[in-house]
């Protein structure tokens, strides 16, 4: 039955691991999304497929044409079964609403990964039509490739030089909107060495089909080499050069710069930013990005 | 349009229940109406009113409202609009005994206190922007006009409908649709006023609370 | 000063053969149309009858015909895109440039939600409504063709906009700062934003025409509790109406201003803030998709109530579930953007409440089981589409309950996953609903009933051709793909694109299957006449009726004493019951009296609409004035109604004679 078969789909989808995405974790916050993601949909389908197949059956049943069936033309009302029909979803509701609850607060992309290891700071700006990495403490930038240690939690800071966009690695965390004067967060951990996809999840334009990039996942001593050869090589970022990465072009082959101009994130944060205390009305984070 | 009954087989005691009594007739159905559509212009201005609480503060280096607002302004303001809503009232009442020059009477200082809230309201404006303070300035500027200003042009088409209606009861006397429009107009003229003492409140006078 | 502000010759695409293409076949279709109107000399009467009509059965009939030949344009935007994202893999750019194609799917959105979902709720609305409650037209019957013929305009200048200049590039939503002058300087979004707000004041006083309709206007003896359901849900859906759409407008306003004036809402300085815009775009959208699906349920509950010969199960809890699906549908709008950073109680709080707006719709698909059992089931083209709905739906619901998971939604949001999910509620919930209504009450409508073969025809096309189209669409979403994609690199996502473009193409098949039913059905009318008013055996008011029902539908209102008051009436008439014999004594009756003022407004409103999107200032002066010369003209307007004589009333009904009345 069609239904069966979407199980099915995703179940095989599961088991071959779907390329990129979700049901193919390389992380703690992906894998536990993904865990979300298959309980709620067993017991979502545990209620529905039954659903389906007595809506198929009572009317094949109760078809005109069907002499053994009983026309019960008085039944239209019954207090038992309204309160079994208000209990099932009801109960439902409840289940699933609990797992929301913890899920929410459990995997919320502001809060840090407990670890062991200091977390790396990574400051992220979504720009027309690419993105650029910044990494504060190793004072080097890179464009369209994001490269991090194994088994490190990697702690995001976001915004955008214009629209709104979203940053998003499938694998290894959920995604978060980028915003111009507004900064927003997402902690995640990659466990596994390996390529993975990025994008843009937020359409941002005529180039917005372009805005994907590869995130490595690499051995720890191998990312500082790699930190290290780029401090040596390449095109410094300094508020000239961030003015000439502005302008919009498509496509962009990754590259990487050798120096941050101190400030520059800070600089383009409130670029954006309201003065004032604008948003900053006492109920602390709730309904808006922490600024 | 005439609403007939079959009344032999009913009887009278079935029809007590208002909501039995067929449909509604064309006074009430007017006024219902009226009253729906007034209550989804109020979502509207909600709307502004929370564009209007949020962007508040964003003030981007301009004036704030403890800078721009004249109080004594503003009350003048709603001293005007609320003895607006009194003579409206009395205009009503005159509808209702069908007394001509008490209708005329009313609209007349109903439509000048209208009209110097709105003079008071534009020259507010006016000198506002002559001050740099326009609503191109900041996110709270341009919140404020547009909340202030919506409800202005509330006003003045308010002011514009009152005209049209003594031209027509001129015209065509105490006909039902023309009473039926006159309570419209004055459901409206007082629904303006509640929009205008929330502005009031939430705009000028919290607008200067340091 | 330029006579015709931004406007000049290059807005004319010419550039672009497929928009060539298309304009000029339209414009042939229609100067096709119009000529044979003019050589048949049908003018009079369609300018008598229907363009001034304020006749709510003719102005739903127009509502509908709007958004069929609308279904047309989004269908094929829609299946433009599947085209696009079936080829574009890998290296490939696909046949649209990204400036077409990010037209097209803000189009696509935009023409399905506002001119083909919503005319079509609102027609069908429009139709059996007054007929269901027993009485002879609407509230405010001239408001009603204003409200008509302002959706034609923004249906007109919409369209314009594929011939004149271009559409918006920003999504259906449009979320600043895209869609702000800085990064939309063209005149797309401004045909967005003023389409939408002149379609929005008609869909207003539409809102406000049926709440005072359902709530003051019900023939005698039916009380709340004995209106037919549909009734019930056009009651949440018009109350949804009325409490959501000034908010868009409020919203749409704003952003006027601040492409028009300079204005700093949603501006990137000045201190704008987007993320209200997003805020209270949803606070509008999600109610909005209620307002959609809530009259396709009560037309569900009719449906399998007639068709099973039994009084719809469970009518106190289908109305309670009703009025609670209305208010919850404004506790949940922060779902649309879990990922905007909000904290993690506010993200969980609306994740529960999202959830829990599923129980009442839960409940009320129990209940249609409930009433096919122990029924005696006869499947019609409506109950296909009924019982299609009830299987698929539930599933679509299953994976709304899953994104409203925040944790899982981070994952799955703007993919093509959502995609998946909302086509999944609305095709089934609205559009088969909507689909079976038209095949429910064409024979009301019109005289004859429609084909039953084309119609299951129609139904085994869409209902596999959408399963083929969207399925493979959650497994893309679940493998990284996002939505709006104009090109992609994962050469693994491919076949299942091209799946669903199969599915797309069967989808079409189900269309045509459509056109050919309404065709077929017209040209074996005779045959398929329907003689007694009661095609279906029915149960609620507006059977009681010829076929199709006279201008001031009940020359006297029918007496209600229960639910399904047409169907008791029949059980005591088969029993031979003793019944009180009703004199049919008639009275002469008013109507109102026909209108060209919501048309006229209308047309001005056009003027207006295109010199606003074109900065000519004087054309929009002369477009205000317009309408407002139209107003005083109906405000002064000499005489209301019409009065229809007696003999007039007890002809029609003795030439059109009903097994049973009411």
């Amino acid at each position: 039955m069609r239904y069966g078969s979407l199980a099915a789909v995703l179940l095989v989808a599961a088991t071959l691991g779907g390329c990129d995405g979700v049901l193919d974790p390389k992380g703690p916050i992906a894998l536990a999304e993904r865990q979300i993601l298959f309980n709620a949909t067993g017991i979502m389908l545990a209620i529905v497929i039954p659903v389906a197949l007595a809506t198929l059956g009572v009317a094949f049943w109760f078809r005109a044409s069907n002499e053994r069936a009983r026309y019960r033309p008085n039944f239209v009302d019954s207090g038992r079964v309204e309160i079994l029909v208000w209990s099932i979803p009801l109960m439902t509701v409840l289940l699933v609403g609990t797992v929301a609850w913890i899920g929410a607060y459990d995997l919320d992309p502001p809060k840090t990964i407990a670890a062991s290891t200091k977390p790396l700071k990574i400051q992220v700006v979504s720009l027309d039509w690419k993105w650029l990495f910044i990494y504060p403490e190793q004072g080097i930038a890179s464009v369209n490739h994001l490269t991090i240690p194994v088994g490190t939690p990697v702690s995001f800071e976001l915004t955008s030089s214009g629209v709104m966009n979203s940053f998003f690695v499938p694998q290894l965390a959920g995604q978060i909107y980028t915003m111009a004067g507004m900064l927003t967060r997402l902690n995640l951990r990659a466990d596994y060495a390996g390529t993975y996809r990025g994008m843009s999840a937020n359409y941002s334009g005529a180039g917005f089909s372009d805005m994907y990039f590869k995130v490595d996942a690499v051995a720890p001593n191998s990312f500082a080499q790699w930190a290290a050869a780029t401090r040596n090589a390449g095109p410094v970022l300094d508020a000239q050069a961030y003015a000439g990465l502005v302008k919009p072009s498509r496509s962009v082959a990754p590259f990487t710069y050798r120096s941050v101009a101190s400030g520059l994130f800070t600089g383009i944060l409130s670029a954006a930013m309201q003065p004032d205390a604008g948003l900053c009305v006492p109920y602390s984070k709730s309904m808006r990005a922490e600024r | 349009m005439n609403v007939l009954v079959e009344v032999d087989a009913v009887s009278k005691a079935e029809l007590l229940d208002v909501s039995e009594a067929g449909p509604a007739p064309k006074r009430i159905i007017a006024g219902f109406g009226f009253w729906i559509f007034l209550l989804s212009d109020i979502v509207m201005f909600s709307a502004l009113f929370a564009s209007y609480a949020v962007l508040a503060k964003a003030t981007a280096g301009g004036p704030t409202g403890a800078q721009l607002f004249d109080l004594r302004n503003a009350a003048m303001e709603t001293a005007f609009l609320l003895l607006s809503s009194y003579s409206c009232g009395l205009m009503s009442l005159a509808v209702e005994s069908r007394h001509r020059f008490g209708i005329f009477f009313g609209a007349v200082v109903t439509f000048l206190l209208g009209a110097a809230f709105l003079n008071l309201e534009l020259r507010e404006f006016q000198d506002m922007i002559a001050a740099g303070a326009s609503p191109q300035r900041s996110a709270f500027l341009s919140a404020f006009f547009t909340l202030v200003g919506c409800h202005g042009l509330h006003v003045a088409i308010g002011l514009a409908w009152l005209v049209l209606m003594m031209i027509q009861l001129s015209m065509r006397g105490f006909q039902q649709v023309v009473v039926r429009r006159l309570h419209c107009f004055s459901l409206f003229w007082h629904a303006l006023d509640i929009i205008w003492v929330l502005i009031f409140t939430i705009v000028y006078l919290m607008g200067v609370l340091p | 000063m330029n006579l015709l502000g931004k406007l000049t010759w290059d807005a004319i695409p010419l550039h672009e053969p497929i928009i060539v293409g298309t304009v000029a076949s339209v414009g042939v279709v229609i100067l096709a149309a119009f000529a044979r109107v003019t050589v048949k000399g049908y003018w009079p009467y369609l300018w008598r009858e229907w363009i001034t009509s304020v006749d709510h059965k003719r102005i739903g009939i127009m509502y509908i015909v709007l958004a069929l030949l609308m279904l047309v344009r989004g269908f094929a935007d829609g299946i433009m895109m599947r085209t696009q994202q079936a080829v574009a893999a890998g290296g490939a750019q696909g046949y649209l440039p990204p400036e077409h194609f990010d037209q097209i799917f803000s189009a696509h959105g935009t023409i399905m939600i506002f001119f083909v979902a919503m005319p079509l709720v609102i027609g069908l609305m429009n139709f059996a409504v007054p007929l269901q409650l027993g009485v002879r037209d609407v509230a405010f019957p001239t408001m009603n063709s204003a409200s008509l013929w302002l959706t034609a305009t923004g249906i007109l200048l919409i369209n314009a906009s594929l011939a004149i200049g271009e559409f918006a590039k920003t999504g259906w939503v449009a979320y600043p700062p895209l869609s702000e002058l800085q990064f939309s300087p063209g005149v797309g979004v401004d045909y967005y934003l003023w389409s939408l707000q002149i379609s929005g004041i008609g869909t207003l006083l539409s809102g406000v025409n049926f709440v005072t309709t359902i709530l003051k206007m019900r023939a005698p003896g039916m009380s709340y509790m004995r209106m037919p359901v549909f009734c019930w849900t056009a009651l949440a859906s018009n109350l949804l109406i009325v409490a959501a759409f000034p908010v868009l407008t409020a919203l749409f306003a704003m952003l006027l201003l601040d492409r028009y004036l300079g204005f700093h809402f949603f501006t990137l300085d000045g201190g704008g803030n987007a993320m209200m815009y997003v805020n209270l775009f949803w606070v509008w959208g999600h109610p909005e998709v209620y307002i959609l699906v809530l009259p396709a349920f009560g037309i569900y509950s009719e449906v399998s109530a007639t068709f099973s010969e039994k009084t719809l199960f469970g009518y106190r809890s289908m109305v309670g579930a009703t009025l609670a699906i209305c208010v919850l549908s404004y506790t949940v709008w922060l779902h649309h953007f879990f990922t905007m950073g909000a904290s993690a109680g506010v993200n969980a709080f609306f994740g529960i409440t999202s959830m829990i707006i599923g129980v009442p719709t839960g409940v009320k698909v129990f209940n249609w089981l409930f009433t096919m059992y122990g029924g005696r089931v006869r499947f019609t083209v409506p109950v296909l589409w009924t019982i299609g709905f009830m299987v698929t739906f539930v599933f679509g619901g299953l994976t709304g309950v899953l994104l409203a998971l925040p944790a899982v939604d981070w994952q799955v949001h703007n993919s093509v996953f959502l995609v998946a999910h909302f086509h999944h509620v609305i095709v089934p919930g609205v559009l088969f609903g909507a689909i079976a209504g038209y095949n429910y009450w064409f024979p009301k409508a019109f005289g004859f009933k429609l084909d039953e073969r084309w119609g299951k025809a129609a139904f085994w096309c869409w209902f596999i051709g959408f399963h083929l189209a969207f399925m493979p669409l959650y497994v893309t979403g679940l493998m990284g793909m996002t939505r709006r994609l104009q090109h992609y690199d994962v050469v693994a996502w491919q076949p299942w694109l091209l799946v669903a473009e199969a599915g797309a193409i069967i989808v079409m098949a189900g269309i045509i299957c459509q056109v050919v039913q309404l065709v077929v059905s017209i040209r074996h009318r005779e045959q398929l006449r329907d003689t007694t008013g009661d095609p279906w055996n029915g149960r609620t008011p507006e059977w009681a009726t010829a076929s199709p029902p006279p201008a001031w539908n009940f020359a006297i209102l029918p007496r209600v004493d229960e639910i399904d008051a047409f169907w008791a009436k029949k059980q005591r008439v088969l029993a031979q019951q003793d019944l009180p014999r009703r004199q049919r004594r008639y009275q002469p009756i008013e109507v109102p009296k026909n209108s060209p003022a919501g048309f006229v407004t209308a047309f001005f409103a056009v003027i207006t609409g295109f010199a606003l999107i074109w900065h000519i200032w004087w054309m929009a002066g002369v477009g205000l004035l317009g309408a407002t010369v139209t107003w005083l003209a109906f405000m002064f307007r000499a005489q209301d109604e019409v009065e229809i004589p007696a003999e007039q009333l007890g002809r029609f009904d003795r030439t059109h004679p009903v097994e049973v009345s009411l």
